[in-house]
């Protein structure tokens, strides 16, 4: 399934917890129902991506590594 | 209502204020109410005029962790006072300096950096604390 992507988070370089905030920053600005991919190399991301999620009521529909790059989509709720 | 985290910030070193800062911009990220309490050294670190100085390190960092902590910072790790401000923005989050740590610095409030939000005692703090968790740093 190929979603069109409304924000793009790169937190490539950014350790904990810059993933999860640039996320929860964009989340305020992305309209509900719309996706929103992020980009991290922080290995914690994962968890902390996933826990957001669940938390914040955001559904997280795609998950990928390709060379050291941790993709998510998540759509907004 | 979200669990809220009540923080008890003690310490003025770079790395002891970055840890918090993690913690506050995590919580906010998840949408968890926070309160921070600013305490003796860490009051003193959140001066509009020494905000972005050099805190140093804890006596355990030593030079390896000195190292480690430049690296990081070298690498683009954002600064706690930035961590902070990013936290703000997310909304939930207040900061007060603790009225007792005020008169010991002998600072005046409009010395601080615009993070901070007032002035309270520690009875206002438990107060807006109700039942979350308490953290000391």
């Amino acid at each position: 399934m190929a979603v069109e992507i409304t924000t793009r988070v790169d937190a490539r370089g950014l350790s904990c917890p810059m993933p999860i905030v640039k996320t929860a920053q964009a989340a305020k600005t992305t309209p509900s129902g719309t996706f929103i991919e992020v980009l991290a190399t922080d290995p914690g991301s994962t968890k902390d991506l996933t826990a957001w999620t669940k938390t914040t009521g955001h559904t997280l529909v795609e998950q990928s590594l390709d060379d050291g790059v941790y993709r998510f989509v998540i759509r907004r709720k | 209502m979200e669990t809220s985290l009540n923080l008890v910030l003690f310490s003025g070193t770079d790395d002891k204020l970055t840890a918090a800062a993690v913690l506050v911009s995590g919580a906010a990220a998840l949408g968890r109410p926070v309160h921070v309490f600013l305490q003796y050294w860490a009051l003193d670190a959140f001066r509009a005029d020494r905000i972005a100085a050099d805190h140093g390190l804890a006596p355990e960092a030593g030079e390896a962790g000195r190292t480690a902590v430049d690296a990081l910072r070298a690498a683009g790790q954002a600064s706690w006072a930035d961590t902070f401000r990013m936290a703000k923005e997310l909304g939930g989050v207040e900061i007060q300096a603790c009225s007792l740590s005020m008169d010991l610095l002998n600072i005046e409030q409009d010395a601080l950096d615009p993070l901070v939000d007032g002035v309270e005692g520690v009875a206002a703090f438990f107060i807006a604390a109700e039942d979350g968790q308490v953290v000391f740093i």
